[in-house]
């Protein structure tokens, strides 16, 4: 027979923080974890559902050597766990005009050239939260690959995990939205039927249609709005 | 072998639900008539229950229905003791102050940069990171009637039928007309929207649509926003102050808006921004937890936009209506409330009760979808409850497969697959339970179609407005209003800030507001709470005493 919730005795385990040991219920993400510790959380702390990057920690298990990544917000806490966090990232950020970059090969070393550097050691990607293959688009961005480098770092959340932990000093996560941005502008072909579109809006094509219905009483617009057909899926 | 994160029970129940799909890969139910509508609204909908709502007491919008724990910080004195601020010594003196770092921020300081404000004349600042915001977790789209088929006009109709017909007409016009244009812009930018070979966005409907234009990337379109318009914000060394949210705005002896007060969160000390215009993007309130719902919501998003706006005189409109997003995860419990996009819905997921089977049409406008929903579980008993005692329905994500071919959900929801994955459950194998979810703040800040407020030199944008959705907002038409108002609000305040001249600067309406609540013996704790409080009660009982804030 399934116990209820109130049968079930919460689990507890022992985490370290600022080398402290402390008890916390087992089913606790990291953050639920800090704030049922009493902290009331600025730093580390965003979105709170693995979007934003802000809550980039590091942890080790007791007695082991390894050192892991994760994002509080995600990470379920796990007895023996020893937490460091790592709230922002002292990021190499350059500064670019979208609109005066060339999509060759070289932009992104031009930009970066610390790429070179990269000593395919795979850090970065054994850090990242998202699963991404992080060296994969560094090596892409150093071959001067750009398509591949946007698609391959699409996910990033830029939450500076990679770039802690990364021997050649690279900010992967600024190189990735380069190449993203270059691809989006440059490469990927451009949409024709919106620039048409945007031309109709100004030039006035639908105001006469749209200022009816702002005139129109409620049961008038309710009629209309009633009598729409769906386009199919 | 790895554990089976459902409990028995919901592995039953998943069992139903894989039995009756093949059939009901062809089954689509009706949807709901008028008369449905406005039934199971007022049976099921939370903004229906009078007791859970209250009046304004006073202030400029006295009489306002508003949720009640939206009176308990608004009814309420500020966090600032005007006597303490000493308004003499000016920390940043600019001509564009924003408030807040998110979507709307971003485009209002890009926008205002384009029509001739400098760089270095402009300050956004916001209470967490730049980017932190509800703009970053959007996962759907952004509504724009591009297609040959779709137009504004039908772009205004869904929009304004969704909303109750409570939408301000000018608002809406300006948010359809406006929408090619700024997804042209964010194409520009180099946005990596999904895209077929031919270079046409892909689309698909929303909630309410009548024709398909929600275009997105991936399940990551509104991150994908956020950290290109950030990009642009760096590389423009647009300056901002982090960590540091505005408590209270400053006025002038002459009744404008001047700027804003701001708390440094790592000093503590009060920063003095006088600024020639200032922009309200502080987003939404899902911290508040309404009605004890869990919220899709960013860390910050606890209303402080509106509180400060309301003390300085700006009025709101239809507070009285929240949207509650149909589908937030009801299980494993580390993830309780966090968003399911409707998009799994516009793929061709269905939702289903514990028997595994469907009860209503899935893509109702969110309001309707949320009721249906809620009358489905506590209604008629036939939703599932999780151990933690979270009532749920079952959102057949396997279904998307079946429909669209095999790696349909993976290549679409790739950060929601993570998501779930990383507690064990697999969405492209098995259903995910759903429950509606505390989402968007309908309501707020009164704007004209040039994001002005009635106050002089005080613009807004974004969530923190209300009046563009009416009563309830369609799914895509959220970023797109940050775009649209957020470009809008930069602009009105370029082209008027060269003209403004200050006065003296004052808390006097502070004062005043403070004043108010003691007439009215109001007891609440002060505001803005600028972040929710997570700890447990056994904490709060024992907090040091500190006085540097009142």
């Amino acid at each position: 027979m399934t116990k209820t919730s109130a049968e079930i005795k919460q689990e507890m385990v022992k985490i370290y923080v600022a080398n402290t040991e402390y008890e916390v219920p087992s089913n606790l993400t990291i953050m639920k974890a800090l704030e049922f510790l009493g902290w009331r959380l600025e730093r580390g702390v965003g979105c709170r559902g693995g979007f934003c990057g802000a809550c980039s920690t590091i942890y080790r298990l007791k007695g082991d050597h390894k050192l892991y990544t994760a994002l509080a917000c995600a990470a379920q806490v796990e007895d023996g766990m020893v937490i460091a966090q790592i709230p922002i990232n002292p990021a190499n950020k350059k500064l670019y005009n979208i609109d005066s970059l060339k999509a060759v090969p070289n932009t992104m070393l031009e930009f970066y050239p610390e790429i070179a550097r990269c000593i395919s050691c795979n850090t970065c990607t054994k850090a990242c939260p998202m699963d991404i293959e992080v060296m994969d688009y560094v090596q892409a961005a150093l071959r001067g690959d750009i398509a591949q480098a946007a698609h391959i770092s699409f996910d990033c959340i830029m939450c500076g995990l990679c770039a802690t932990r990364c021997p050649a000093e690279i900010t992967q996560f600024n190189v990735g939205i380069l190449a993203r941005r270059l691809y989006g502008r440059y490469i990927a072909p451009k949409y024709k039927q919106l620039s048409k579109r945007v031309d109709e809006v100004e030039k006035g094509k639908y105001d006469a249609e749209i200022s009816e219905m702002m005139k129109a009483d409620q049961k008038a617009i309710a009629k209309l709005y009633n009598s729409r057909v769906r386009e199919k899926d | 072998m790895v554990k089976d994160p459902y409990p028995d029970y919901m592995r039953e129940s998943i069992n139903k639900v894989e039995k009756t799909r093949e059939k009901r890969v062809k089954e689509t139910l009706d949807q709901c008539s008028p008369d449905d509508i406005t039934d199971v609204l007022n049976k099921f909908h939370p903004d229906f229950i009078k007791e859970q709502k209250t009046n304004l007491r006073f202030g400029v919008s006295k009489g306002e229905v508003v949720p009640l724990e939206v009176a308990k910080i608004i009814e309420t004195r500020s966090i600032l003791d005007p006597k303490k601020v000493d308004l003499n010594k000016i920390d940043f003196d600019v001509d564009i102050l924003i408030i807040g770092g998110g979507g709307s921020g971003a485009n209002a300081a890009l926008w205002a940069m384009k029509n001739g404000i400098k760089p270095e004349n402009i300050l956004i600042a916001t209470k967490l990171r730049m980017g932190d915001s509800n703009t970053t977790m959007a996962q759907g789209g952004i509504q724009a009637a591009v297609r040959e088929v779709d137009n504004p006009a039908m772009h205004y109709l869904d929009a304004f039928g969704g909303g109750h017909y409570e939408n301000e007409p000018p608002l809406v016009r300006r948010l359809v007309k406006d929408a090619p244009f700024m997804l042209k812009w964010y194409e520009e930018l180099g946005m990596m929207f999904d895209k077929l070979d031919s270079g046409e966005m892909e689309a698909i409907h929303g909630g309410g649509t009548s024709r398909k234009r929600m275009h997105f990337a991936k399940d990551f379109s509104g991150a994908e926003i956020m950290k290109t318009l950030r990009d642009e914000v760096f590389n423009n060394k647009i300056p901002i102050v982090e960590f540091s949210p505005a408590v209270e705005l400053l006025k002038d002896d002459k009744g404008q808006v001047a700027g804003a007060v701001l708390l440094n969160l790592d000093s503590k000390e009060y920063i003095i921004v006088r600024a020639k215009a200032t922009i309200i993007t502080t987003g939404g309130f899902g911290r508040l937890h309404i009605q004890g719902f869990p919220t899709t919501n960013h860390y910050g998003a606890t209303f402080d936009g509106c509180v400060m706006g309301y003390r300085a005189g700006a009025p709101l409109k239809l507070m009285k209506s929240v949207q509650y997003h149909p589908t937030g995860a009801a299980f494993p419990e580390q993830i309780v409330g966090l968003l399911v996009t409707e998009k799994v819905r516009g793929k061709g997921a269905q939702v289903l009760n514990k028997n595994g089977e469907q009860f209503c049409f899935p893509l109702e406008t969110r309001d309707v979808e949320a009721s249906l929903l809620i009358r489905e579980c506590l209604g008629k008993g036939n939703g599932v409850v999780t151990p933690s005692g979270q009532p749920g329905l079952w959102l057949d994500s396997p279904l998307i497969d079946l429909i669209h071919g095999e790696g349909t959900v993976e290549k679409n929801f790739a950060a929601m697959v993570r998501q779930f994955g990383r507690f064990g459950v697999d969405m492209i194998k098995d259903p995910i339970l759903i429950y509606p979810t505390l989402h968007y703040q309908n309501g707020g800040l009164t704007i004209d179609e040039n994001a002005q407020t009635p106050i002089k030199n005080l613009y807004a944008a974004g969530e923190v407005c209300g009046g563009t959705h009416g009563s309830n907002r369609l799914m895509g038409n959220s970023l797109l209003e940050i775009s649209v108002f957020g470009r809008a609000a930069g602009i009105s305040a370029a082209k008027n800030a060269p003209k403004v001249i200050l006065g003296k600067l004052t808390l006097e309406h502070v004062t005043n507001y403070n004043t108010l609540c003691n007439e009215h013996k109001v007891k609440n704790p002060p505001s803005p709470i600028i972040f929710p409080d997570y700890t447990s009660d056994k904490h709060k009982g024992r907090l040091l005493p500190t006085d540097f804030l009142t």
